[in-house]
């Protein structure tokens, strides 16, 4: 363990580094990509402790800090990290390089502004997975909408406006009724600690109003049907590194506050209502499946698929209790928690590096529209190579991290009954589907346009981009062991913690 | 022996690392030298550990190399089990690929995507072996779903080509329809036993599924062990394209010749009749799912040998023997004789990849004509070629002697043995599968080495015609152009265009590994009969009831080779063999004009088989349209309308009408403030005041 603040540092090091790109303005538009590079490369060598540093052998929380904050609500400036959120923070900070560098020379109007946003926001989302206190959470929580409101609304696409409106008030809507929630719980508890809304005592009507209430925040950001139709409209608006953020590491946020909030502070609630969340996510699965299947748009395609993958990270966080129930032993329900926490990852670096190459084909023809391609590999062998290997990762194919996640849910799913297993195995088809169709159609055949006849194949840029992420999802699926043992004492906690009721003891 | 197993499978790994990304610097002789270095390794060691494993020297391998991952105590490790059945197929697969690599030399000359063809068949080799030598299911799902990226890559390969693309993708999700019921088979297993490492769950198979069962529809329970084999078995009908899953076999043909002879006829799609037969301790419990498995075997046998009688496309008529002779293994696995089923993978291997590799020859020698109607007496110009394809249609019908008679005898036997209920049919099935074969494997000798040439032997008009015939298989194909063809075929007219259209035989190079699959084509049956299917060769590698054990049964009227020859001369098969061979002579080389006549008698069987038996429509309009249309459905309808339309944009117009509401009340008129202010207070009053 260091004894620098080292979750402060990658909360407010981004910020900072932002800070400075907006003051100098106009001003750095040739050095702003430079700084904004090597403050986000910083930030992702300093998290690198996070990790090495990280205690294996205990749930609780680890670097953590406590000041004081707004003594008032005795509020406190709470941070640290436990299994859930240290891998997820790493994630962010290894994100962030890439979203500055997809926007090198794609991004020419008002670029420090727009490397500022990135960089704000990545602190922010550490903040979110990093704060311990609830109105800390609330607050980065809101915050992270403004820069990502920005960065879609001044350097997205025609229909900027209709998303970013849509975008803000679906997860803004949610959020209210989140921080109802919080405030019903700080009134009860007289605190904003997380930990102890955990440990507190709630009918089972309050849990239920208060899961409903977590609900409506996490199921817009994961998103889960039917609250996601922002979602494809987001993508297709957004810059390719706002798509980036946005699929890699803000649709997680939505997964880990059902780890964080709704499981531990209303499980009794979450067991009443693991049905519904059950549903939810093998709908999400099987029909945005075929929703996906017919996209005309790429971006489009890969946020639908980007929803389905996330049915997984939500119905492995829920499938405990008919575990219990069909099997009479928790045996299987941490194997769905580790399929949740590991489709996270990869899922973060799957749609990142499958937005990044998208964002590489619409640098050269400046269109997502599927039909506009057609053999891409016969000028670009190299991102094609780069390409299938990505989809193949999407499609679940085993030693790509894609493969991980997706099984794990499935053996535990089969625990609990056929029938989840069978709907959620539908994805080895329909992921493989949708993926491959979009391969066929974009990078395989002939050159069918003067567009694709005239492109060139990646620069050294774009090359380390996709290698790294290639490398990345090779190795979390060659061996995904390292990540599970990080998170085993966590899920192994969660577990217990949220197979003891919460109710008040008759009396 | 860890050591020399991980040389085994990291050495084509490598190779195809250096071949596939390097490719570019060490050039063609470059990439050919590393990988075949590389497979020639991995060859050398696996006949050496099988010699091992024979003579005693060393014994069965079990052992982890690394953890996978460890969740809820369920330890995922990646390493390998090698015992004689594992060895023996390390045998077959590095040695066939050896000969595909060094025949790739010839048949992929002056191609430009050499390298990138190299490195797939290495990749290919390593991938197989991984699922082959695997000690759990977690490895031997890798393994299964790699071979199946790297035969899609392969049938692609020339990506340029519409029908090559849409093959590629039909074999991918074909494969996945059979992955799907695969992973929850494996997921019944790790439910059931609690591990998945084989040597866990064999031991423990018994105990574990003994009086479980599934209620998959409410009120109904089945066997636990019956769900778990028939959900592994689907994995198996997938890879190994047996009937309903064979639809992608048949156009996997766009790949070229080397890699149908390697990946889509000797090793992949054997793999589920491997997968089976390693878990034949789990199906030996279910003889619900023994009786499944050998009514599709049957099917898959009988039906797809038919439609080998009406192709003319010569690598098409390869492929439907190959879905046929998977059926008989397939049959063999049914009635317990996995022995039996693995000896037949193994003489099919030789003979099969022997078959196609001499079909491409023929391919090459005709300037990639691939239509038998266009050939005809190559005998005079491709003699080794027609010699070595001779001995290996002599070997695939089953002659007296060959490696393929000993295989197909016993196994019709052993069907004859069995007393599952479905054995009768199957029987049948097989009995009548001889004749077929012998029929379809002739007229492909005849039409193309026999008879009067008809090709065409001016300079233009080759190759368009049989891409054509190939290209009416495929939905697709009304879009693709010329310019395809002579991209995709650049190289033919490269390599060996500098002529007219005499055929001629092949390379060195080419004719080397023919030769080579001819040897064990000819003798392997003959010195394995004995040791591997009456004998205990297989040891404790396979796992068969005492009641079901047809082989055992067999095993006491074996008295060697040569009287099995003696006796299998007197046999039914062996008649119905000749005769098949005969008719094809009749019909192919005597009186050519009776196959039209027939044809036109029984127009309407001949449009069921050209057809394909409509599988493919049926599949086109139900799947492929059907999912499109769900999807258009549930997006246009689902997402749109109802989500967007109703509730999203609903809401929205829902506060613009409310703000219009209160909007419409502050009018900003002093006088109607004035008027609101009286109404209220007259109702206060009423209220307050009036009421009491």
């Amino acid at each position: 363990m260091t004894d620098w603040p080292i979750l402060s540092v990658l909360i407010w090091l981004p910020i900072a580094v932002g800070a400075v790109l907006l003051a100098l303005g106009e001003r750095a538009v040739a050095a702003g990509r430079w700084i904004a590079l090597l403050g986000s490369l910083a930030t992702f060598a300093l998290s690198l402790p996070l990790w090495t540093g990280f205690d294996l052998t205990t749930a609780t929380m680890q670097f953590v800090e406590h000041r004081e904050w707004i003594n008032a609500f005795n509020a406190s400036y709470h941070l640290g990290v436990d299994g859930f959120a240290m891998p997820l923070v790493v994630l962010t900070t290894f994100i962030t390089p890439f979203v500055v560098l997809a926007g090198w020379t794609a991004i020419e109007n008002k670029q420090t502004q727009y490397y500022a946003a990135f960089l704000i926001l990545e602190g922010l989302m550490v903040g979110v997975f990093a704060a311990l206190d609830a109105l800390l959470f609330y607050v980065f929580w809101e915050a992270m909408l403004i820069p990502m409101f920005i960065i879609i609304g001044i350097w997205g696409g025609p229909r900027r406006v209709y998303a970013t409106i849509k975008f803000f008030l679906y997860t803004f809507l949610g959020s209210v009724f989140m921080l109802v929630a919080l405030i019903y719980m700080y009134l009860k508890s007289g605190s904003f600690e997380i930990a102890a809304f955990q440990g507190m005592t709630l009918t089972l009507d309050e849990q239920i109003l208060i899961f409903i209430a977590f609900l409506l925040a996490f199921a817009v950001k994961v998103p889960m049907w039917p609250v996601h139709t922002w979602l494809p409209d987001a993508h297709v608006e957004a810059p390719t590194g706002g798509s980036v953020i946005l699929a890699a590491i803000m649709l997680k946020m939505g997964g880990y506050g059902f780890l964080r909030f709704s499981l531990p502070i209303a499980p009794d609630a979450s067991r009443e209502l693991d049905w519904l969340m059950i549903s939810l996510s093998l709908i999400a699965v099987v029909y945005i499946g075929f929703v996906a299947l017919v996209q005309q748009d790429m971006k489009k395609l890969i946020a639908y698929s980007s929803i389905a993958h996330m049915g997984f990270v939500t119905l492995g966080s829920f499938l405990m209790w008919d575990i219990v129930r069909a099997t009479g032993s928790t045996q299987g329900a941490a194997m769905g928690l580790d399929g949740a926490m590991v489709q996270m990852i990869s899922h973060g670096l799957i749609s990142g590096a499958m937005f990044l190459g998208v964002g590489v084909m619409y640098d050269r023809v400046h269109s997502r529209e599927i039909s506009a391609y057609g053999g891409v590999v016969n000028k670009m062998p190299i991102f094609a190579a780069f390409f299938v290997l990505f989809s193949m990762a999407n499609s679940g194919l085993p030693a790509t991290s894609g493969f991980v996640g997706e099984f794990l849910v499935i053996l535990a799913a089969f625990r609990a009954d056929f029938w989840y297993a069978f709907l959620a195995a539908m994805t080895l088809i329909l992921g493989a589907a949708y993926t491959l169709w979009l391969v066929k159609r974009v990078i395989f055949g002939n050159v069918t346009n003067d567009h694709v006849a005239h492109v060139e194949d990646v620069n050294s840029r774009e090359f380390i981009m996709m290698a790294i992420l290639a490398v990345a999802v090779l190795a979390l699926g060659l061996w995904p062991a390292p990540l599970l043992e990080v998170m085993k004492p966590s899920v192994e906690h969660l577990v217990q913690h949220v197979m003891t009721s919460k109710l008040p003891l008759p009396l | 022996m860890e050591n020399t197993l991980l040389v085994i499978v990291l050495a084509p790994l490598i190779a195809a690392i250096l071949a596939g990304i390097f490719g570019r610097w060490i050039g063609r002789v470059g990439a050919h030298t590393v990988t075949i270095l590389g497979v020639a390794i991995a060859c050398g060691l696996s006949i050496l550990t099988l010699k091992q494993l024979v003579t005693g020297e060393v014994q069965n391998y079990y052992g982890n190399v690394y953890t996978w991952l460890v969740s809820d105590g369920v330890q995922m490790n990646v390493g390998f089990m090698v015992d004689r059945l594992t060895a023996m197929m390390m045998v077959v697969v590095t040695f066939v690929s050896l000969c595909v690599h060094v025949y790739t030399i010839g048949y992929m000359a002056e191609d430009p995507g050499y390298q990138r063809f190299f490195s797939y068949i290495s990749l290919f080799t390593f991938s197989m072996l991984m699922l082959v030598m695997s000690n759990n299911f977690m490895q031997l799902f890798f393994g299964w779903e790699a071979v199946g990226v790297v035969s899609y890559l392969l049938i692609g390969f020339w990506y340029t080509r519409p029908t090559a693309i849409f093959a590629n993708l039909k074999a991918f999700l074909v494969n996945r329809v059979g992955d799907f019921g695969f992973v929850l088979g494996i997921a019944a297993v790790l439910y059931y036993t609690g591990s998945l490492d084989y040597k866990e769950v064999f031991a423990t198979a018994h105990h574990a599924f003994a009086a479980k069962s599934l209620e998959i529809v409410p009120g109904y329970a089945w066997d636990a062990i019956t769900v778990t084999c028939l959900l592994l078995f689907v994995g198996a009908m997938g890879k190994s394209a047996q009937m309903p899953l064979h639809v992608w076999l048949p156009d996997s043909m766009e790949g070229p010749t080397p890699i149908s002879a390697l990946i889509h006829a000797a090793t992949m799609v054997t793999a589920g009749i491997f997968m089976v037969a390693r878990m034949s301790p789990l199906f030996e419990m279910s003889e619900t799912a023994l009786n499944t498995v050998l009514i599709i075997g049957s099917c898959t046998a009988f039906f797809m040998g038919l439609l080998g009688l009406v192709n003319n496309d010569i690598k098409r008529v390869v492929a439907y023997s190959t879905l046929s002779q998977l059926g008989y293994m397939t049959v063999a696995l049914g009635v317990s004789a996995y022995a039996g089923a693995v000896f037949h993978l193994m003489t099919h291997a030789f003979f099969k990849a022997l078959l196609f590799l001499a079909a491409g020859s023929v391919i090459m020698g005709m300037h990639h004509e691939q239509d038998m109607r266009k050939m005809g007496n190559l005998k005079k110009y491709m003699p080794v070629t027609y010699l070595t394809c001779l001995i290996g249609s002599l070997a695939l019908i089953g002659f007296p002697g060959t490696s393929g008679f000993f295989s197909k005898d016993a196994l019709i036997e052993a069907v004859h043995e069995s007393h599952l209920p479905a054995a009768g049919f199957a029987y049948f099935c097989v009995l009548t599968g001889v004749f077929i074969t012998a029929f379809y494997s002739f007229r492909l000798v005849f039409m193309t080495f026999h008879g009067k040439e008809r090709f065409d032997t001016s300079e233009a008009g080759h190759a368009h015609g049989a891409r054509a015939v190939a290209a009416k298989h495929d939905d697709h194909s009304h879009g693709h152009d010329d310019r395809s063809h002579d991209h995709a075929h650049d190289h033919a007219h490269d390599s060996h265009g500098h002529h007219g259209g005499v055929p001629h035989e092949s390379p060195w190079v080419v004719t080397l590994p023919l030769v080579l699959l001819a040897i064990p084509s000819v003798f392997i049956g003959w010195f394995t009969i004995g040791p591997m299917l009456f004998g205990d060769y297989f040891g404790s590698a396979i796992y068969v009831e005492e009641a079901h054990n047809v082989l055992g049964e067999l095993a006491h009227e074996f008295h060697g080779s040569a009287a099995f020859v003696e006796h299998g001369v007197t046999q039914v098969p062996f008649f119905l063999a000749m005769s098949g061979v005969f008719f094809a002579w009749l019909f192919y080389v005597k009186m050519t004009d009776v196959p039209g006549k027939i044809a036109n008698i029984c127009s309407p069987l001949y449009k069921l088989f050209e057809n394909k038996y409509f599988f493919d429509d049926a599949y086109f309009a139900v799947f492929a349209k059907g999912s499109r249309n769900l999807g258009q459905a549930l997006w246009k309808v689902g997402d749109s309308v109802f989500i967007d339309g109703l509730l999203v944009n609903g809401s929205a117009r829902a506060v613009g009408w409310f703000a219009g509401v209160i909007r419409g009340i502050q009018t900003g008129r002093l006088y109607s403030y004035a008027f609101t202010m009286i109404i209220g207070l007259a109702a206060m009053l009423y209220f307050f005041v009036l009421k009491h």
